[in-house]
Order: C-alpha cells, then sequence, then structure tokens
C-alpha cells in the first residue's frame, strides 16, 4: 500500500505497536552478524522447537545487536502488561530453559541481565533495572535507538518507533532551506572521521549550481575495530534511508547511492529489504508520500580496499572505476559522482538526522560539549571486560567509558592505552584517561574521533608492535599514486620491523620522526596524511618502549616474537601434561604428564601452551 | 555453459560500464574466483579493454584470480582482533593447513586468507569460513573449527 497521507502513517505506526507489543508474549533473539556468530541463531531455533512444543502463543521475532556483545547472544521476553526482560549468555541450552519456564507461567528472572522499562511499571523482581546495569548506566541511546528492540524487516515496527514521521514533517511542514538550517543549528558533525559540521556541508551542495544532485551514504567502514555502521544498517536500516531522504529533499536530489563493503553481507540484505518496503510504501522512489519529492537509494557494494572510505574514492568506485583519491577542491559538494555535486554522510551521521528533524535542533544541541553536539557511537573492543557498542553524550570521559561502562581490564590487568581513530588515529595514554570526549580534545591528545572505534590496551600489548601493526595494514593498503604515502610508509615499517626484531638502533628514532613529517605534509589524500599518527603518537607517550626494544634488546611486553623467550616455573606447574601434548614442536618434553624440560630452540612461540596452561605456569619474558 | 552464465549477470547489469564492480563480484560469487575466459567475456560485451578489467580485478582484494579452495578461510587481522591474540590463530591455521595466508590447499579444500576486521571486533578474535563467523576463538578451538568443513 502507498502512504500518501498522515492518517496512513499513522495506521502503519499502529500496526507496528500491535507487533512490538502484541496482546501475548513476543521473544525477540538478536541474529546480528555478532549474536550469529555467539549462537543467536541455535538459540532461535531452540526457541521456536519449545514454544512448539508446549504450544505457547508466542510471536518470535530477529532482532539487530542491542550492543552488549559481550554477554551474547541475547534474547528478550516481553509478556502483556511486563516490562521487557532481557537475557544473557542465551544460548540454545538457556533459550530451552527460559522457554519451559515461560510455559509454566514463570519469569525465570535467574537467567536474566535485567528489565527494560515500558509504561512505568514496576515489578517486583529481585533484577536490575536497564540503567542500573553497569553497561548501560551513561548510555544515551539516539543512532542506536531502534537496534535490538526492533526487527529491522519491519517497516511497521520502525513507524511505531516514530520512524518516517520525521520525513513526513520535513516533507509538508518544513522548506528544504529550513531542513539544512535545522541540521545545522543542531550542531550535527560527520561521525566518519573528520567531523565536518553536516549542515554546512549540506549548503554547500544544495547552493552548487544543477539540477542532478546525489546524495551518498559511505558504508565502508573501513576502521579495523569499529562497526558501529553495521549494527546500525543490520539492526535499523531504515533510519539511514529516512535520514538520505530528508538530505534529500533539502538539497534537491533525486538519487542516493549507499556504498557498503564487501566484508558485510547480511548488512546488504537487510538494505535491500528496506528498501523494497520503502519502495512499495511509496516511501521511496517517485512523489514520496504522495509529494512532488521523488528519491530512490541504490547499492554499491565495495571492492575490499580501505581507501575506498575515502570520499573521492568511493566516488570513483561507484563509477566502476579503481578507487584512487582525488585532489580536493573540487569537492565532491562541487564536482562528485559523474560530475554532478554530491553530498557524502557517513552511516552514523544520516541516522541521527531523522531524531534531530524529529526533536529539533534546540533538544539535540543541548546534548554534548560546546563544540561537539549529540552523541557518539564507540565500539569498546579489545582488552577490555564489557566489549561492545555504546552510545554516550559527546563529553564523557575516557575513564567512565573504558572503566564505568567497560568494567575495566581483563583479567584485572593494567590499563596501558586506548586507541581511538583507526589508522589514521593514535593511542592516547593513561595520563588523559580524565579527558573530555569530543572531536577537539581528542585531537589534542595527537589521536582522532575517527569513526569511533576504541580498541583497549594492555600491559600485554607492545606499542612498538601496534605501530607497525598499522604500518603494515596501511602499505597494503596504499593505492599508490603518490609517492610520499607509498615510500613513506614502507619507510617507516621497515624501521619498525627491524625495532620488532630487536635490530634497532639510536638513530632509527629521529628518522622515524622525520619520515613520519614527510609523509604527513605531502601526500594527496587522508590515508598517508594520516598515516604516521600511530607512529608519532606511540613514540610520544612510550618511547621507553622503543628504548627497550633497541638498546636492551627486551619487549616490555613480551609480544615480539624475536625478543621473548618462554620456559616453565616448575612451582607453579600442576602436572596436568596439557602443555606437552600441545606443544606443536616438541619443545616441552616430559615423564608421563610431567613437563621435565624445555628445549629452547625448539619453541617457535606460538603460545599454544601459554593458552592451556590453567596455573599460568609457563613464563614469557 | 561459462558464457551463458556471465551474459546473464551482464543481462542483469543493462550491460552497463559502471556495473563492472558488480559484475565482477557476481561472478566471483558464482565461480568463487575471476577465470580469465570469464574476465575476457566481460571486457568483449563491456566494449572495455581488458586491461581495464584486470585493473579493476586486482586492485580491489574482494577479487582473486586464482581458483579458491572450498572453503576461504579468512583470519580477521583487525586491530581489536590483532590485540587478542589473531596473529597467533593465522599462525596456527598456517601450520594445520601447511600453508601461507593467500595460498590454497593442494587437495582445493581450504584457501587461508587476511581480512581486516569482519565488524565482530567485540567477539574477537574473529575467523570467518565461507558465511560463518566464529568468535571468541583460542588456537585450540580454531584448529577443531577446521574439522566442521569437509
Ligand atoms: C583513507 C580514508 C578512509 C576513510 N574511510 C571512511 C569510512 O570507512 N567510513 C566513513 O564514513 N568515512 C571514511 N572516511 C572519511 C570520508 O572521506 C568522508 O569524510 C566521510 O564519509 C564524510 O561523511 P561525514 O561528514 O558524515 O563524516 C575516510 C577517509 C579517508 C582519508
Ligand atoms: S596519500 Fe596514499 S592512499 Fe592517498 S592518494 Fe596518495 S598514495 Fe593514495
Ligand atoms: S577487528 Fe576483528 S572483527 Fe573487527
Amino acid at each position: 500500500m502507498r502512504i500518501v497521507d498522515h492518517t496512513q502513517l499513522e495506521e502503519l505506526a499502529r500496526e507496528g505497536t500491535r507487533s512490538l507489543c502484541p496482546d501475548h508474549t513476543r521473544i525477540t533473539v538478536g541474529t546480528a552478524s555478532c549474536g550469529s556468530a555467539t549462537g543467536g541463531r541455535e538459540a532461535l531455533a531452540a526457541v521456536r522447537e519449545e514454544v512448539a512444543t508446549a504450544g505457547l502463543a508466542v510471536d518470535l521475532r530477529e532482532t539487530g545487536c542491542i550492543g552488549y556483545c559481550q554477554v551474547e547472544p541475547v534474547l528478550e521476553v516481553l509478556r502483556p502488561g511486563e516490562p521487557r526482560v532481557l537475557f544473557h549468555h542465551a544460548d540454545a541450552h538457556r533459550a530451552r530453559l527460559i522457554v519451559r519456564a515461560l510455559a509454566e507461567g514463570r519469569m525465570p528472572t535467574e537467567l536474566a541481565l535485567c528489565w527494560i522499562p515500558r509504561n512505568g511499571e514496576r515489578p517486583e523482581w529481585a533484577l536490575p533495572r536497564y540503567d542500573e546495569v553497569p553497561f548501560y548506566s551513561k548510555q544515551l541511546k539516539i543512532v542506536l535507538r531502534n537496534s535490538g528492540v526492533i526487527d529491522p524487516d519491519s517497516l511497521p515496527e520502525y513507524a511505531a518507533r516514530g520512524g518516517y514521521h520525521a520525513l513526513w514533517r520535513a516533507l509538508t511542514e518544513m522548506t528544504p532551506e529550513e531542513v539544512a538550517d535545522e541540521v545545522e543549528k543542531a550542531g550535527l558533525r560527520g561521525r566518519g572521521g573528520a567531523g565536518v559540521p553536516t549542515g554546512r556541508k549540506w549548503r554547500l551542495c544544495r547552493d552548487a549550481p544543477g539540477d542532478e544532485k546525489f546524495v551518498v551514504c559511505n558504508a565502508d567502514e573501513g576502521d579495523p575495530g569499529a562497526y558501529m555502521d553495521r549494527a546500525v544498517l543490520e539492526g535499523d536500516p531504515h533510519s539511514v534511508l529516512e535520514g538520505m531522504a530528508i538530505g534529500a529533499y533539502s538539497m534537491g536530489s533525486s538519487q542516493g547511492y549507499i556504498y557498503v563493503r564487501d566484508e558485510y553481507p547480511l548488512a546488504i540484505q537487510k538494505l535491500e529489504r528496506a528498501i523494497a518496503d520503502a519502495r512499495t510504501a511509496g516511501l521511496l522512489g517517485r512523489s514520496v508520500f504522495g509529494s512532488a519529492f521523488s528519491f530512490d537509494v541504490h547499492l554499491a557494494r565495495g571492492g575490499g580496499a580501505f581507501v575506498c572510505g575515502e570520499e573521492t574514492s568511493l566516488l570513483q568506485s561507484i563509477e566502476g572505476k579503481m578507487g584512487e583519491p582525488n585532489q580536493r577542491p573540487p569537492f565532491p559538494a562541487q564536482r562528485g559522482l559523474w560530475g554532478k555535486p554530491t553530498n557524502v554522510n557517513n552511516v552514523e551521521t544520516w541516522a541521527n538526522v531523522p531524531e534531530i528533524v524529529s526533536r529539533g535542533s534546540a533538544w539535540y544541541a543541548g546534548i554534548g560539549t560546546p563544540s561537539s553536539k549529540g552523541t557518539k557511537v564507540f565500539s569498546l573492543v579489545g582488552k577490555v571486560q564489557n566489549t561492545g557498542l555504546v552510545e554516550v553524550p559527546m563529553g564523557i570521559t575516557l575513564r567512565e567509558i573504558v572503566f564505568d561502562i567497560g568494567g575495566g581490564i581483563l583479567g584485572g590487568k593494567k590499563f596501558k592505552a586506548v586507541q581511538t581513530g583507526g589508522p589514521s588515529g593514535g593511542c592516547i595514554p593513561d595520563r588523559f584517561l580524565d579527558l573530555p570526549v569530543d572531536y577537539e580534545e581528542l585531537n589534542r591528545t595527537g589521536s582522532i574521533m575517527g569513526s569511533g572505534g576504541m580498541i583497549v590496551m594492555d600491559e600485554g600489548t607492545c606499542m612498538v608492535d601496534v605501530a607497525r601493526y598499522f604500518l603494515d595494514f596501511l602499505r597494503e593498503e596504499s593505492c599508490g599514486k603518490c609517492v610520499p604515502c607509498r615510500e613513506g610508509i614502507e619507510r617507516m615499517l621497515e624501521i619498525l620491523e627491524r625495532i620488532c626484531n630487536g635490530e634497532g638502533r639510536e638513530e632509527d628514532l629521529p628518522l622515524l620522526e622525520e619520515l613520519a613529517t614527510t609523509t604527513k605534509d605531502f601526500s594527496l589524500c587522508g590515508l598517508g596524511g594520516t598515516a604516521p599518527n600511530p607512529v608519532l603518537t606511540t613514540l610520544q607517550y612510550f618511547r621507553d618502549e622503543y628504548d627497550a626494544h633497541i638498546r636492551e634488546h627486551r619487549c616490555p611486553a613480551a609480544v615480539c616474537k624475536a625478543l621473548v623467550h618462554y620456559s616453565i616455573d616448575y612451582a607453579l606447574c600442576d602436572d596436568c601434561g596439557a602443555c606437552i601434548k600441545l606443544c606443536p614442536s616438541g619443545a616441552i618434553v616430559g615423564e608421563a604428564k610431567r613437563p621435565t624440560e624445555f628445549i629452547d630452540e625448539k619453541c617457535i612461540k606460538c603460545g599454544a601452551c601459554l593458552e592451556v596452561c590453567k596455573p599460568a605456569a609457563i613464563r614469557v619474558q | 555453459m561459462a558464457g551463458a552464465t556471465v551474459d546473464t549477470i551482464l543481462a542483469r547489469h543493462g550491460y552497463e560500464e559502471h556495473a563492472l564492480i558488480a559484475v565482477l563480484q557476481e561472478i566471483q560469487r558464482e565461480r568463487n574466483w575471476l577465470p580469465p575466459e570469464d574476465l575476457a567475456t566481460v571486457a568483449r560485451m563491456l566494449r572495455v579493454p581488458a586491461s581495464r578489467v584486470y585493473g579493476i580485478a586486482s586492485f580491489y582484494k574482494a577479487f582473486s584470480l586464482v581458483p579458491r579452495g572450498r572453503h576461504v578461510v579468512q583470519v580477521c587481522t583487525g586491530t581489536a582482533c590483532h590485540v587478542r591474540g589473531a596473529p597467533q590463530i593465522l599462525d596456527r591455521l598456517g601450520r594445520d593447513l601447511e600453508i601461507q595466508p593467500g595460498h590454497t590447499t593442494n587437495d582445493m579444500r581450504f584457501t587461508l586468507e587476511k581480512v581486516r576486521c569482519l565488524g565482530c571486533c567485540s567477539i574477537a578474535p574473529v575467523v570467518r569460513v565461507g558465511e560463518h563467523i566464529h568468535g571468541r576463538l583460542t588456537q585450540v578451538r580454531a584448529g577443531s573449527m577446521l574439522k566442521k568443513y569437509p
């Protein structure tokens, strides 16, 4: 059915409400990529089976990622008149227990994580409320408002949460100019890396001469360790489509592209479905909402090249060419896709737009810091207790993110650094933990906000190895168009490999700094321009680790293979024999299950013994 | 037969030159790699120089110009996986399969590849085999994981 007036949109929303809050039990299982990989699919099948066996009336639905990946698979139960109940570690076995309890008329709160308020109910369960769970305590969800809540394949459920109301409002109550104004006043800045004010960019494209314009969604999500865009696309694809439609209306465009990286097949599947449903409902395509505004969206798949996340290179790739960056200016707003004015925004940027239009710029601008408004989604990963996606207001401190939300470092180890901004960013040491997180403050540390990856590193992470790692990444990803980038990265990598091998020289460090500056200043695009950041920040904050490698041929974190030796602390050994069995090179000799000798020359330093040793009797020094 | 499939794919994209990448992606999905005769067909039908087709096929890492194994084992070497033991997992799989990353076993059962982030960083270290993502791996679990793929 094509929706052409507000009554019909309201009817769609009511249909969604009926499916979100049915008059019998609703069970949702998180089956985003992360949920599926941890057993969500098996849990779903188990629920289906148990429900059939028990003959329960249950609406079983799939949903996206609710952020707390550490406790996945996650399952949610909603019974009429009760709040939502979230279950953690809900693998097939526990999923069965949950359904069986429900069949007995009981809510198995002993398996649950928390309850999520709906209509002010106050249950008597001895269970924390959602915002009492440390992981969720300081979060504010705008971008992730629907992810893990609605069925991403359900347009009505999206509408029930206010979806497409912002587009309706823009088309019927606002001029294109007013929409751009609103986004500008909200203070929204691009979430793809550089933090360019979105309203200003839209205005450039709006004002550029030409009848044909394009809006593009950058879903290339190239920064390793960042996955918020995947979560949005898999869990709430309509929010991106609605944001793009609003932007297209404001900029006078009728065609949009979403460039999705090849590694995200499920995101592509969800987007295809969402686009098809939106077209059928008349929310995309000719004459949106029956108005004079037409807008359609096409998908383009990436080919696994990091540089294609850079906007000029991305546009080349959509045109079917090699993704090499172009000199800017001209900016895409002037000459973009097929030479036409084009506006590129990141997934998270687009997903913010409908909320800004619905709730107003004043509301949005009231969140965050003077220079950075709204929230930011971070992927909190690495050596941290609670891994997952966290959406927090700008201005929260790193300490609150890593320690309050993240629960601190894994295994009681010591915090060393947090890496932000991907290969263009840097490593921030503990002295900055109380820094309020926004674009400017992160820049001050020599790192950048980037797309929001936050990789936590502990005392077992070698910072020289991290610098080497990023250069290795960038060497493979540099398109090779300009010499400073290609050669600079290659040379810096050579030096770092030498240092990691214990063959570093004193004069290597000044040489690294010199190469870093040249690469930074003379590269064409941001890849080369920011490539030295991981090197420069580690040199600045962790020079002692470089020195230990060079002067003492020692890797303090015991990571660099050439510099470490394994041995056994026999006093701690409990004679389980696991290491003898697992060592692939026969370096651990034993009598029965008792290791008696460690042959250093045979050891290939694979770490198999370390992984399997329960009493931690394997020494790496 | 080969030509027919490629033709279907090209037809689906209206023989449009700008669909070149999408066409190659579909061929690769169909065949698991990009055979030279298919690339020649694409160049001929889209009327573009073969050098351009090869340029694209080698620029983008998703494409393979050599046949790949039945199961493509992709070890994530993204930052989150790197700090949580991806190098050890990669080494382990390389030892088990007796191949270097980028290579295929003689029996064509497995191809071992490195990828930069599969977007499941929260459950690092991560390996994808075909369509399946395996997370929270240890060396031991990575080894036994392969047994599931005949
Ligand atoms: C090497 C390189 C890689 C980039 N990768 C991405 C990416 O994966 N996703 C993204 O949204 N932006 C990426 N960017 C930034 C884009 O060029 C562009 O600034 C951004 O998509 C604009 O959207 P925004 O204003 O909403 O942030 C990258 C930039 C560079 C230089
Ligand atoms: S800076 Fe590097 S990636 Fe960017 S255009 Fe130059 S060579 Fe290519
Ligand atoms: S870093 Fe491995 S999945 Fe993201």
